[in-house]
């Protein structure tokens, strides 16, 4: 079941178009990734998918209905996002800024309910930064900022959770801390997640279902298991690499050919790269 | 935990290398000291049994009613100022109805519409000045920047110089100038809608080429028109009376509570197109109902008083400042303008006499040394 569908969606920017007549379907309570070359796409349709923009043609549902028709609010109840960038408004203080969050739950007279104010101070709990409630975010380090702005997204309350590369412009300890993050929402809460990301790796670890894109198309999509090897790999970004088991949790994992081995070992040709050249 | 964690407190204690377990420490006792101050000043919450509730922060409407008080105060001091002074005891009296005939004439008739037209304009440059900064998120988007005035100036200009008319003429070309503006900033920086800094940037090349045509103008009148023209330019509350308070008043009673309604909206449009859009806010509608309203809010404001210039770039900044809350605080805003306004031509009389100095001379200096103050103050802050 998927409540979440791009159904034969063309998606443009302008004249340029980037991708046409592409379908996907999220499965509910999946952590879905969508990976593939720069340039492919991938952005885009997630844009489409939090309706940041509208289809050329085709359309995307939420719950059965064009997502362009219903009301925004409604919609935000349902759907949240990590936009790829925010600005955190000057002097801010984090509580402040997760409290946002519950702006569609909001109104002119209902401005701060009890809900609110549990929903808030969860998500912070949630994401680990309660403790940085009254700080700036200004003053804040990358890694903290970025969960920041997921406690803001949860305080939102959605089933559906987007996020637009999460991982971005932060150090690997900081990657890991946001993706073991969204793997707890998805598991513990049961959201069901979609995210961007570069890192085929993190997307083979952390993806339950994987959406590989090349050219604006879907070249394959299923469980990281399933559908990653070395030929998908070689096929969507052009690079030969060897594919094994991931020594931390058996999920597969990518490891690039080397054009030249180091320390004056033996190269002894793999047997994966091996196949993919005879495939070739 | 990362070690770029900065206390807040300027001990000269380095956070480069010092051992994470101090700087942790440190950060701890900082944020305890922080969250036990923040407990009871942060916000108050009303809440009924019907499900309505409220969140005020203490601090913004402390600064509310301050700068409204201060407002009046100053709207009481001007009313008594003048070549007839009168106490402020007396001027409240006959303002409820006390006094003797000659009091109320001059109150009502001379002096009263004034101070009204003073707070009504001022409001609406500090509101609608909130508006354009926010929307380009930009401290010095308003309507000075964006050609507003110009075009405004260029409709008064023409009705003086071409057709010799005054009074209510002068006030509708300069309206109809800064809505003609306006419009046309609008359609040429529409590309999908609007974008903050497309529509700053549209508005500063529209101000440049239509301040080529107030110039032309000039060069058009006669002396007296030139005269004329200039102490228009200039702005001024000198001989306001009933006429120029109704129609600011009426704009302002439709278009500052439809702003404030739209006030959530703009606050989270702060954090970007994307974000606000998550969020559930309709982007463009709000964006464009917010720039439509400013821009009519300052046409008519321009044509009761003139361009009067730093109003709306200083007010919300100042705001902000005392709020010390984010968001475009937009009532802040609208008070503080009126604040202002009245305070400065209030002052200007007391520094110069009655009816030497259009205010704004005055607001123009200050504005330039507030404008210095706020270079340096983000320059400090390495903003700029």
């Amino acid at each position: 079941m998927s409540r979440l569908t791009a159904e034969q969606v063309t998606l443009a920017y302008d004249q340029r178009v980037i991708a046409q007549n592409l379908s996907v379907a999220i499965p509910d309570r999946s952590f879905t990734v969508i990976v593939g070359p720069n340039a492919c796409g991938k952005s885009t349709l997630l844009r489409a998918l939090s309706r940041m923009l509208k289809p050329a043609a085709g359309a995307v549902l939420l719950d059965g209905t064009a997502i362009s028709a219903q009301p925004a609010k409604k919609v935000a109840r349902t759907l949240g996002l990590l936009p790829q960038s925010s600005i955190a408004p000057d002097g801010i203080t984090v509580a402040d800024l997760v409290a946002r969050g519950r702006y569609p739950h909001q109104g002119l007279l209902r401005q701060w309910s009890a809900a609110d104010e549990r929903i808030v101070r969860e998500s912070m709990a949630a994401t680990g930064v309660d403790a940085l409630a009254e700080r700036c975010v200004d003053e804040l380090s990358g890694g903290q900022r970025q969960r920041v702005w997921i406690a803001m997204a949860l305080a939102q309350q959605t089933p559906l959770f987007l996020l637009d590369e999460p991982t971005t412009y932060l150090d690997i300890q900081h990657q890991i801390e946001v993706l073991d993050l969204c793997a707890e929402l998805h598991e513990e809460q049961g959201r069901t997640l979609v995210a961007v990301l570069h890192d085929l790796n993190h997307a083979a670890r952390y993806a339950t279902h994987l959406i590989a894109m090349k050219d604006g198309a879907v070249v394959a999509a299923g469980a990281p298991g399933e559908i990653v090897t070395a030929e998908l790999v070689e096929r969507v970004f052009g690079l030969v690499c060897q594919v094994i088991e991931d020594p931390e949790t058996g999920t597969p994992l990518v490891v690039p050919a080397a054009r030249r081995r180091r320390g004056g070992r033996a190269a002894a040709p793999a047997p994966d790269r091996a196949a993919v050249t005879a495939a070739s | 935990m990362s070690a770029t964690v900065k206390s807040g407190q300027s001990t000269g204690q380095t956070t480069g290398q010092d051992p994470a377990q101090e700087t942790d420490q440190e950060t701890d006792r900082a944020r305890k000291k922080r969250a036990a101050a923040g407990a009871v000043r942060r916000t108050w919450t009303v809440r009924t049994a019907g499900g309505l509730s409220l969140r005020l922060a203490p601090r913004a409407v402390w600064t509310g009613l301050l700068l409204l008080a201060l407002a009046l105060a100053a709207g009481v001091a001007l009313i008594g100022s003048g070549d007839y002074p009168m106490t402020p005891a007396e001027v409240l009296a006959t303002l409820t109805g006390g006094g003797d005939p000659g009091q109320r004439f001059i109150v009502q008739d001379l002096r009263l519409p004034r101070v009204l037209v003073g707070l009504l304009v001022g409001a609406a440059f500090g509101i609608s000045g909130a508006v354009f900064q926010t929307v380009s998120r930009n401290p010095l988007g308003s309507p000075d920047v964006l050609g507003l005035t110009q075009g405004s100036s260029v409709g008064a200009l023409t009705v003086i110089v071409f057709f010799q008319d005054s009074g209510f003429a002068v006030a509708a070309g300069a309206a109809a100038g800064g809505l003609v503006t306006g419009l046309a900033i609008f359609l040429l920086a529409w590309q999908r809608g609007i974008h903050g800094y497309r529509f700053v940037l549209v508005g500063i090349g529209v101000s440049a080429m239509l301040y080529a045509v107030v110039l032309y103008l000039m060069t058009k009148a006669n002396i007296v028109e030139a005269t004329r023209a200039t102490t228009w330019m200039t702005g001024s509350l000198n001989g306001r009376d009933w006429d120029q308070v109704w129609p600011a008043a009426a704009v302002c009673a439709v278009l500052v509570p439809l702003l404030l309604g739209h006030g959530r909206g703009l606050r989270m449009l702060e954090m970007g197109d994307d974000a606000a859009c998550a969020l559930g806010v309709r982007v463009d509608r709000v964006r464009i109902v917010a720039l439509a309203a400013a821009v009519v809010l300052v046409a008519v404001a321009t044509a009761a008083a003139g361009p009067i210039s730093f109003v709306a770039l200083s007010a919300p900044q100042l705001a902000r400042r005392l709020t010390r809350s984010p968001g475009p605080n937009l009532l802040p805003s609208a008070l503080m303008g009126a604040a202002l306004l009245v305070a400065a031509d209030w002052s200007s009389q007391q520094l110069f006499g009655a009816d030497q100095l259009p205010v704004g001379v005055l607001t123009g200096l200050l504005g330039g040394g507030y404008l210095l103050w706020l270079l340096v103050t983000e320059r400090r802050a390495g903003r700029i």
